[in-house]
């Protein structure tokens, strides 16, 4: 495929994401997934993972898996393609809804979708977390890492930052191989 | 002072941003809210409580639809650009050189261990969250049916996203709609 096919492809693959993304991006991630691995076969789930993980260590939102995504496949204008396509169409609807909002907030039928996308969302998360943790999971060590770490996100109010570091740190002394 | 509002010129809706894109470790919505409410008093608890409703209720990233609709609050279009571009500059110039170094060092077995660590605990991450959200399904029989259609179909089935979410948000709006007793705790 040609250079300017790819950035295309790209964009469309995204930009659909960006209107689905109900409860944010990390709903859509086995669906990026599926995209990027099993239907274009850019990179392969394992690179996936990583990316995502590499995502987590910086700074900033966490759609930011699709800003590597797209630079991995297509260089610097990949990352630009693929953050401002999985970013458009969402924020274009931001933008034209925002001053209808404080019309129709405390509409009956506003309440009614919002609990109805709740289960929807709560399932996709689920799914992004099962499908992110399978592509992981190297053996039972990483399996109890991934487990114990779950358990401390919920249980505490450590910052995440320190979580990911320990995690990377067990990983480099060679604890997990 | 907590009641005085501040009109922000797009260069303070720029810089604010991005102070808070580069803050923002393991979420960035905290460090928005202090910017916004609590340091820069642009505009007040409420109205960013109300505001950040609208953008969870719509698709996308939470946190930039809030820079787009706080962008669009106080500057229109030109808002919203400069309210995006300075939440997003940072992040995106950090995680690209981050690609780089490991492009170039990934294949060290340190650096690819270390990498297998992260990820892991990346994952768990996403678990945590998820739990957090499925919470408030306790008590709730036909949203738990729905979340549970939902996993099986985009984890253990893989089928494409689009036309699952069409006809299971459809459906479990309409079951919000006619039984809201089973969909409320």
């Amino acid at each position: 495929m040609t250079a300017h096919g790819t950035l295309a492809v790209l964009a469309a693959v995204f930009a659909q994401l960006s209107l689905l993304a109900f409860g944010g991006v990390n709903a859509v991630l086995p669906e990026m997934q599926r995209q990027v691995v099993q239907v274009h076969h850019w990179i392969t789930a394992a690179e996936f993972a990583s990316l995502y993980a590499l995502a987590q260590a910086a700074p900033g939102p966490n759609m930011l898996v699709a800003t590597l995504i797209g630079w991995r496949v297509a260089g610097l204008g990949g990352a630009l393609v693929t953050t401002l396509s999985l970013c458009a169409p969402s924020s274009l609807l931001t933008f034209g809804v925002v001053r209808l909002w404080y019309r129709f907030r405390d509409a009956a039928w506003r309440v009614v979708v919002q609990r109805g996308l709740m289960p929807v969302t709560a399932g996709l998360m689920m799914a992004s977390a099962v499908v992110l943790a399978e592509s992981t999971t190297t053996g039972w060590k990483t399996a109890a890492l991934t487990g114990a770490a779950t358990v401390v996100f919920l249980r505490t109010r450590l910052n995440p930052l320190i979580v990911l570091a320990a995690g990377a740190g067990l990983g480099v002394l060679g604890v997990l191989g | 002072m907590s009641e005085s509002r501040t009109m922000p010129s797009l260069a303070a809706l720029f810089t604010g941003f991005f102070a808070v894109g580069l803050c923002g470790f393991g979420g960035v919505l905290p460090w928005a809210r202090r910017m916004v409410v609590e340091q820069r008093h642009w505009v007040s608890e409420t109205e960013f409580t109300e505001l950040l409703g609208l953008c969870q209720f719509l698709p996308g990233g939470n946190i930039i639809n809030l820079s787009i609709a706080i962008g669009a609050r106080f500057a229109g279009a030109p808002g919203s650009v400069a309210a995006f571009t300075g939440l997003m500059a940072a992040p995106m110039a950090v995680v690209i050189g981050l690609g780089f170094l490991y492009d170039r060092y990934s294949d060290l077995p340190m650096v690819a261990h270390g990498f297998a660590g992260l990820a892991a605990v990346a994952a768990a991450l996403v678990l945590a969250t998820a739990l957090k959200i499925a919470a408030p399904l306790r008590g709730r029989p036909l949203g738990i049916v729905i979340a549970v259609i939902t996993f099986a179909a985009i984890a253990l089935l893989r089928w494409p996203l689009p036309p699952v979410l069409v006809v299971l948000a459809g459906a479990s709006i309409v079951l919000a709609w006619r039984v809201p007793g089973r969909f409320r705790a």
